[in-house]
């Protein structure tokens, strides 16, 4: 889709919103919700059911698309098999629309079930939103038509990583530790691809990967990491392998930078407090300190929840899915997926678009380090009086990787 | 070196730790013939229980409270439905513990819900035990945490050594010295030793040989409820908790031999080891046999298996053990052969 072609449409969007008649007007979209609510990742599912709840509702009191969503929350405990079970059984719910987030394999799993439901039950379409498995083989060797993914892909997160440690001369030894599956080895294999790319001189002094979700002692991890004489650690894990880690590393006071990409996420931020100010870096499409609508969002979620709005792409998901129904004047899977391709819509930062080739969004991204709440970053997360205050801006360009998917429409 | 030492020493508290749970489960099997398959269940219990206490009573109290709590559920257990079973055989007796442990599993979920509880170790366990300085003069300890000047000096590096897993080291210690003393030392001590091996003739002699299997039952899952409030503050208080060391547990007791406490002793260290040292080695057998002038590459038979480093084999060597040990010497490191 082209920007002119966009323009275009632009008027027809904001009609579809106006009038009163538009077919899709006052119906209710049901999203199933498949998630870990129990075992070590639990805070992490509930903070992010949390967050769809309360973004459904903001978009529930006006979207371009004048639906109403529904949410069909179900525990998958971060297993494969689960999630399968899980997708029939919202599929009996009435589900047509699916959300997704937690762990690269089983997002792959979905991928490829939702595929072969569409195939085998034409007329009873699913479209699957993924709104944080970063896997980038979910839009290269193994993309489908029916997968789309709101969050930034591991591979666009390390160009923007590696850009922003090119220019840091302190970063001489790294190690490498990540979770044993999808998402851990593709950040250690990118890690040591574009390192050698940009910064030929860094040695990679190290590297670990570890069960998912199992390790409750990281204390050899970090002896390990603290014999290698590391001065920088790149790690994507998330939920309880980065919290027991940065507990683990502070213990043993193993004095090395962090390079993360969800220290955002539930827990770590506590885990973090002082001791980490200045040392640990994140990845991600947004900060603690927005500001603006997505601001006024968190601020408004914290006052309720007493949590920290972080996961903002379901922002996007609603923004998305509302805009492309608005514009196929329907909740029909098959019309909005369609229509969900090449979608310019508004996101929680500025204009985003959904690339038609892979069903990649491109959206800028940032780096963001812990440093103490002042008055220019005053968002204290987790109320640790600590925050993640920008160092860089990326704009989507420079972030944004070429794609190997050969997109199969269905005929 | 001073990486080394604090290898060594995180692999022996994570091993005391494994005993203090171990010590239990294989003196209620010397006494009673029961595997315990709930022993893990009252491990969790401990640290559930001692997180609502620690918000009432403070830590302290709750560290002693919470054991006591748990080795009284323990004893109602034993007394209303373990014994009820116990003339029926051991089948039903292992079965009923099996029970158990998923009754208290979701007792657990339902009081305290799914997901982790926050429970801190108190903050004079959060600092530093001790801390390693190795320079260039060598390696000497400081007490808590070394002054910054110290470890900011050239060729100077500081590891530190967490007291919370001082402290566990210190509490299995401190409850290994005190078992071998009521055992080996009280009366109460000598009778559990003679009602282990005849409980007909220690009944005979006027014992109240239930009574004293009730007390040994208790007094397991205490130990249990012990070692679970300080892996609570240690690690992660959450309803898997259980089942993680469930499994390590029995290898701990099959290892070092079916009701030996020595053996347990030996297993627990020797596991605790097993599960630090291996993490830290990044050697291949491939690496190893190019070492030696070998030519294993990619295109080499096996080359899935021979590639993996011991780092990465690092959590199933246990197991390995376990099946080594029931293949070559199925009595245990330490156990006496039946009969």
């Amino acid at each position: 889709m082209t920007a002119v072609s966009f323009r275009s449409l632009v008027p027809a969007v904001l009609l579809a919103a106006v009038l009163p008649a538009a077919a899709q007007q006052g119906q209710t979209v049901k999203v199933a919700w498949l998630d870990p609510l129990s075992g070590l990742m639990a805070p992490v599912g509930q903070n992010m059911l949390k967050s769809f709840q309360f973004t459904a509702e903001q978009f529930n009191k006006s979207n371009p698309a004048g639906v109403k969503f529904e949410l069909i929350p179900i525990d998958n405990k971060l297993s494969v098999a689960e999630s399968i079970n899980a997708l029939k059984s919202a599929v009996d719910q009435g589900a047509r629309y699916v959300v997704q987030g937690n762990g690269s394999g089983v997002a792959l799993a979905l991928s490829d079930a939702v595929a072969k439901h569409n195939e085998r039950n034409p007329g009873k379409e699913l479209v699957y939103i993924n709104y944080a498995a970063v896997d980038p083989d979910l839009t290269n060797q193994k993309c489908s038509y029916w997968h789309f993914r709101v969050d930034a892909d591991t591979s666009m997160k390390m160009e923007a990583l590696t850009s922003f440690m090119k220019d840091k001369p302190d970063v001489r030894k790294v190690y490498l530790i990540n979770q044993n599956y999808a998402h851990g080895q593709q950040v250690a294999k990118l890690a040591k691809e574009t390192l050698k790319r940009k910064r030929p001189d860094v040695a990679i002094v190290g590297d670990d990967l570890h069960p998912l979700a199992q390790v409750r002692d990281f204390a050899p991890y970090v002896a390990k990491i603290k014999a290698s004489g590391a001065d920088t650690v790149i790690t994507g894990n998330w939920g309880s392998d980065l919290t027991l880690l940065v507990k683990a590393a502070q213990e043993a006071s193993l004095d090395a930078k962090f390079y993360t990409y969800y220290g955002n996420v539930t827990g770590t931020p506590t885990a973090l407090g002082a001791a980490a100010a200045g040392r640990v870096y994140m990845v991600a499409y947004s900060h603690s300190n927005m500001g603006g609508e997505t601001g006024k969002l968190a601020a408004e979620f914290k006052s309720r929840y007493n949590e920290d709005w972080y996961v903002n792409g379901t922002y996007t998901t609603f923004s998305m899915l509302s805009t492309a129904m608005a514009r196929a004047k329907s909740t029909d899977p098959v019309k909005v997926a369609a229509a969900m391709q090449g979608l310019k819509f508004k996101g929680f930062d500025g204009e985003v678009e959904m690339r038609r080739s892979d069903h990649q969004l491109q959206q800028g991204l940032y780096i963001a380090v812990w440093q103490k709440a002042d008055a220019k970053f005053p968002y204290s997360v987790e109320n640790t009086g600590y925050t993640f205050a920008p160092v860089k801006a990326y704009e989507p360009w420079v972030a944004s990787t070429p794609t190997t998917c050969q997109m199969k429409a269905p005929t | 070196m001073d990486q080394l030492v604090i290898n060594v020493l995180n692999g022996l508290s994570a091993g005391l730790l494994l005993f203090l749970l171990s010590s239990g489960l294989t003196l209620i099997f010397s006494m009673m013939g029961v595997l315990n398959f709930a022993h893990a269940s009252f491990y969790m219990l401990g640290a559930y229980i001692a997180h609502t206490l620690a918000g009432i009573v403070g830590f302290w109290a709750a560290l002693v409270a919470a054991p006591l709590l748990v080795g009284a559920l323990g004893a109602a257990f034993e007394r209303f439905a373990l014994r009820r079973v116990h003339r029926f055989g051991h089948v039903p007796e292992l079965l009923i513990t099996f029970g158990l442990s998923y009754v208290i599993l979701e007792l657990v979920q339902l009081a305290w819900g799914r997901s982790p509880v926050p429970f801190a170790a108190p903050e004079v366990l959060r600092q530093a035990a001790f801390t390693l300085v190795q320079s260039s003069g060598g390696m000497s300890v400081v007490a808590g945490t070394a002054p910054a000047d110290v470890c900011s000096a050239a060729g100077a590096a500081c590891s530190t050594f967490p007291a919370t897993r001082a402290f566990m080291a210190v509490v299995a210690v401190g409850m290994l010295v005190a078992l071998w003393l009521v055992l080996t030392r009280t009366r109460i001590g000598l009778v559990i030793q003679a009602a282990l091996g005849h409980p007909e003739m220690v009944e005979s002699l006027g014992h109240n040989v239930p009574r004293v299997f009730m007390l040994v039952f208790g007094g397991g899952c205490a130990l249990a409820g012990l070692a679970g409030v300080i892996g609570g503050i240690t690690f992660v208080t959450e309803p898997a908790m259980a089942a993680i060391v469930g499994s390590i547990v029995f290898v701990v007791v099959v290892v070092g031999g079916m009701g030996s406490l020595a053996g347990a002793f030996v297993a627990s260290l020797l596991i605790g080891l097993l599960q630090t040292l291996p993490l830290t080695v990044d050697v291949s057998l491939a690496m190893l046999a190019n070492g030696w002038g070998g030519e294993i590459g990619p295109d080499t038979f096996g080359w899935p298996l021979l590639r993996i480093t011991l780092a990465q084999a690092a959590p199933i060597l246990p197991y390995l053990l376990l099946v080594a040990v029931l293949a070559f010497r199925p009595q245990g490191l330490l156990g006496k052969r039946e009969g």
